[in-house]
């Protein structure tokens, strides 16, 4: 059975709900959501800790109340929210073919789609680390769900690789729950979560933070039984003679966080392969007509606030396209340049763009007393300050609209300490 | 001189106090208070979970209602072994009173029911 | 309990004797030490049904493998096992290999094996991933792939459905002979038998010592992989060889029955039986050894290293009586063991009868076996189940979309798993790109439900692997 919705979208995590309720609100009578959990809220739920929330709400908020004031605002509206479904394709017609026990296989049509699938965690096969491969080994958000929602201990003795944000807040979370953490091992010279993560999830309980250093040998047969660490050098490839036992029955990964686009792609939608997400224009629109895309799916962010915000252009963009179509119209392009990991949008309409182009980025080290330059055609056309910009935490600036000139933008670092 | 990264918010400012108690490097004035309290006598929030009974899930979230002295955490948060809620459960409500005769509750951060789907 | 014969070792070779032994009305029993079948070499190997070119004509392996060969081709239709006719090629790049080749393709005619030789445009025209560096290769259109967990898996199911007890966590501990009967104790229990067949893989020497034999002697040779995301599993479409050195059959490149792409093995002499540990320099070399065949597989799509160990006896297989009457081994079944097993079972039926056993065909044998994937029905089938049983609507594992109800299937089959890693190989949940980051908590839940056990009785694979500790809020 085909049905008609005017936007459809993947994913009811604090991106879909998001775009969805500003989808509903721009003027969509029919939108659906599709979530293949048995609850929306998505990895909102095992965030059970605080701190989302101070820039939407103005307030500090546990993940599960920050979902849950889209999910009681969604339930006043009339958008329908599929649960336990999974989209299996979308078209480049934007046709969804989704699957759930209480319906089987259902299709949908869309006048417009908003991707909002969310990222997952890079598992230990794509770090390489050589040894056994007992039972034990978790990436953080597995632990983290197992904790907190499956009641499950997950170990007793830890150590945590990575220090992503996850991994930080299951460090304090396994102590709170009697484990004991016995390090935080991060490859990179400096730690890739917030720095309040750092001051409150492992210097409140003395939790070591080996920085530079990594898992160089995992051990024990059937669980595990400790780790064998190194420190690495400039190039991050370990120090033969630096090697360091440490005994543990767990080990957490929070060794980055990979979008999902396997749908995307699915769809035909063009590819940023620096952000691992869609090539996406100012109002969050992919390379094909009326697919949208927003939170994690698009970049992976550190705080929801900001996914909020960006989901929220993407719910009243699909709005807008389900109800009046699109006309071409021209675009330039983004470029992130020195010092810059990656740039969203990397495309942007003039005639979108309202009174300001918010453009997103993370810099690629950390820096001190730094200057954002935003060029032209070579020329620059605005300047903006940093006392300090480190990769863990995204970066925004607003350039007005008039200082844009509808050609190429290429964003990059300059001047400011290296450290 | 003691170095704070202030985490009232995702800034993280870092925070100097000198001998005298003088605070540099501060982005606003939370971040003074910050640091203020974190010399005299530190807070944090707790959140964990207690067991849940009659949900979903086994387990439901729960904070407190207002920072508790850091000192007390873990004496806190073992208290929420001996609880066990039926649902329903709205986010909001109480959990236990007063904790550790801190004038704090255990609050629910999640409710029950309504929003979810059918898990098995 | 007494048993005609006891199989001990419940690996490919353990679990096709048991179903080739399930055709008879002798009474069999599988005793497998692990807790799930397939749990030694047959967990970690290339995965491959060879042609059977390969080894030396008038040995054991010539002679099973081109049999095996066929015989898997005809299993993997009745039993519904995940295979794949891709054929094989092996590369010559080299003077010397375009030799060795010319003498491969020799030996597969004297072995009955249909094999070919082809150009190296012709390579490239089939296989354009392929190095331009090949100068020619030989081509064995009746190589295939196959997943080899759930070979051993339908093979032992059936088995059980016709008639073999199988014993899992059933390790030997005691062997003896009295009265023209093998006394054997094992997991706790007793067990009497007239007849054994030692399939018990790398401990193979260890069993037949205990029943007092000598001179086998197995040797674990270790062999490393890469295993990578479904996005490089179209770059070959064929299992990809280099030429054969002393080392063995070299590191090869083939896509899985799942997908996805692997890489390996190398071969080097393990410290122990169970020395499973992957290495930075042996994963180098694979690694060097695998963009020789393909230089652009893409390493960042790595979802996973693993490392086998073959059980190695010698330069052939050693199948037969022994010289302790009645006790005969399936022993030192190396590559090509996978391919081997169904015609090693048959002949071990004929060593059977020559030591005296009786054989009567039974007349109630059922040798079909059929399973529910969901992610291979149409649109439309999909649809009419769900409404049958909702629980097929509701995918566990994203990846490679399995559902609950799959899940539960594998948990009513004849031999239950108790470990995440025992449903992963029954239907590859877990396998794909997130390596079980999302289902496995979901597959751990629905297993605990469905076996009525708590959570942490549930294994992550062997005994001791467990994934949690208990309940959080336990004191």
């Amino acid at each position: 059975m085909e049905k008609y919705y005017d936007v459809a979208v993947i994913g009811a995590g604090p991106a879909g709900l998001a775009a969805a309720l500003e989808a509903r609100k721009t003027g969509a009578e029919k939108v659906v959501v599709l979530e293949r959990d048995f609850e929306a809220g998505g990895i909102l739920n095992q965030c059970i800790h605080n701190g989302f929330g101070l820039h939407y709400f103005k307030e500090e908020l546990t993940g599960p109340e920050y979902a849950e004031r889209f999910i009681c605002e969604l339930h006043k509206t009339d958008i329908e929210l599929k649960l336990n479904t999974m989209v299996l394709g979308i078209s480049r017609a934007k046709h969804i073919t989704a699957v759930n026990p209480q319906e089987g296989v259902l299709g949908i049509d869309a006048g417009a789609v908003v991707l909002a699938m969310g990222c997952r965690e890079r598992p230990r096969g794509s770090l390489g680390i050589p040894g056994t491969r007992p039972a034990g080994i978790f990436t953080a958000g597995t632990a983290q769900r197992y904790v907190n929602m499956e009641g499950c201990m997950v170990g007793r003795k830890v150590l945590i690789l990575g220090s992503g944000d996850i991994g930080l807040i299951m460090a304090r979370r396994m102590v709170l729950e009697g484990a004991e953490v016995v390090a935080c091992v991060e490859l990179m010279p400096y730690s890739a979560g917030l720095r309040r993560n750092i001051v409150q999830c492992l210097d409140d309980f003395d939790i070591p933070l080996y920085l530079s250093s990594t898992i160089t040998e995992i051990r024990g047969k059937h669980r595990v039984e400790g780790v064998v660490i190194s420190r690495v050098d400039k190039d991050r490839k370990p120090i033969p003679g630096t090697e360091k036992e440490i005994g543990c029955d767990t080990v957490l990964l929070s060794v980055g966080l990979i979008p999902e686009n396997e749908l995307s792609q699915n769809a035909g939608v063009e590819m940023d392969m620096r952000t691992k997400g869609p090539v996406v224009y100012e109002n969050m629109e992919t390379s094909v007509p009326g697919i949208f895309a927003c939170g994690n799916v698009a970049q992976v962010h550190d705080l929801v606030d900001f996914v909020t915000m960006e989901s929220i252009r993407a719910g009243r963009a699909a709005a807008e396209f389900a109800a009046h179509g699109e006309k071409e119209a021209p675009f330039f392009e983004l470029y992130a340049s020195r010092g810059l990991n990656y740039i969203l949008p990397q495309r942007a309409r003039m005639d979108r763009i309202d009174q300001f182009l918010d453009v997103f980025f993370r810099v690629n080290d950390i820096y001190k007393n730094i200057s954002i330059v935003v060029k032209s055609n070579g020329g620059e056309i605005a300047r903006f300050k940093r006392d300090y910009a480190v990769p863990g935490e995204m970066e925004r600036i607003r350039i007005p609209k008039k200082l844009l000139t509808g050609n190429e933008i290429e964003v990059s670092l300059k001047g400011g300490e290296q450290e | 001189m003691r170095e704070f990264t202030c985490i009232v918010c995702p800034k993280g400012c870092r925070i100097f106090a000198d001998d005298n108690g003088k605070l540099t490097g501060a982005g606003c004035e939370r971040g003074i208070s910050y640091v203020e309290s974190e010399m005299e006598n530190p807070t944090r929030m707790i959140t964990s979970t207690v067991r849940l009974r009659g949900a979903q899930l086994p387990r439901l979230p729960v904070k407190t209602s207002a920072p508790v002295p850091k000192k007390i955490m873990m004496r806190a948060v073992a208290l929420l072994n001996d609880i066990t809620v039926e649902a329903p459960v709205r986010c909001g409500d109480v959990v236990l009173k007063n904790v550790l005769d801190t004038g704090v509750d255990f609050v629910a951060t999640k409710s029950t029911g309504e929003t979810a789907g059918n898990r098995e | 309990m007494q048993y005609d014969v006891i199989i001990i070792g419940g690996g490919i070779t353990g679990c096709a004797a048991a179903y080739e032994f399930s055709k008879y009305d002798f009474k069999t029993a599988l005793l497998e030490k692990e807790n799930d079948v397939a749990c030694g070499s047959t967990k970690a190997n290339s995965a491959i049904i060879h042609a059977g070119y390969d080894p030396e004509p008038g040995t054991l392996m010539a002679k099973y493998n081109a049999r095996g060969n066929e015989l898997a081709h005809e299993l993997a239709k009745k039993l519904d096992i995940p295979f794949r006719e891709t054929g094989s090629l092996v590369l010559a790049f080299s003077d010397e290999e375009v030799r060795e080749v010319r003498r491969l393709y020799e030996n597969g005619v004297a072995n009955g094996v249909p094999v070919e030789i082809i150009s190296g445009e012709e390579v490239l025209r089939r296989e354009p991933n392929i190095s331009d560096r090949v100068r020619c290769a030989l081509w064995a259109p009746t190589g295939a792939i196959i997943s080899p967990w759930e070979f051993a898996a339908a093979l032992v199911e059936t088995a059980v459905q016709n008639g073999v007890d199988c014993y899992l966590s059933s390790g030997v501990k005691r062997l003896s002979r009295k009265d023209g009967m093998f006394e054997i104790t094992a997991g706790g229990e007793k067990y009497r038998a007239k007849y054994i067949i030692n399939a018990a893989g790398l401990y193979a020497d260890k069993v037949y010592e205990m029943a007092g034999g000598t001179g086998l002697h197995i040797t674990p040779v270790r062999g490393e992989y890469f295993l990578f995301d479904k996005t490089m599993g179209g770059i070959v479409s064929t299992v990809v060889f280099q030429c054969p050195t002393k080392l063995g059959k070299g590191v090869v490149v083939a896509p899985t029955v799942h997908g996805n792409l692997y890489a390996g093995p190398d071969s080097r002499n393990a410290d122990a039986r169970d020395d499973t540990a992957t290495h930075t320099e042996d994963l180098a070399y694979v690694r060097q050894m695998a963009v020789k065949s393909v230089p652009t597989i893409d390493f960042s799509q790595n979802i996973r290293n693993f490392a086998g160990l073959r059980a190695v006896a010698g330069d052939d297989f050693v199948v037969g009586e022994s010289e302790i009457p009645n006790f005969i081994n399936a022993a030192g079944i190396k590559s090509p063991g996978l391919s081997s097993a169904p015609a090693i079972a048959e002949d071990l039926v004929r060593i059977l009868e020559g030591c005296g056993l009786a054989l009567h065909r039974k007349e109630a044998f059922r040798g079909e076996r059929r399973v529910l994937r969901i992610n291979e029905m149409s649109y439309e089938a999909q649809d009419a189940l769900i409404k049958e049983n909702p629980a097929y609507g509701r995918v566990v594992c994203r990846c490679q979309t399995i559902t609950e109800g799959e899940i539960v299937d594998i948990l009513k089959r004849p031999v239950v798993p108790r470990s995440i890693d025992g449903i992963k190989r029954r239907c590859a949940a877990g396998m794909g790109r997130c390596q079980g980051g999302f289902c496995e908590p979901r597959i751990h839940d629905i297993m605990a439900r469905t076996l009525g056990v708590p959570m942490k009785d549930i294994l992550q694979d062997t005994e001791g692997s467990y994934i949690v500790t208990g309940e959080t809020k336990e004191d």
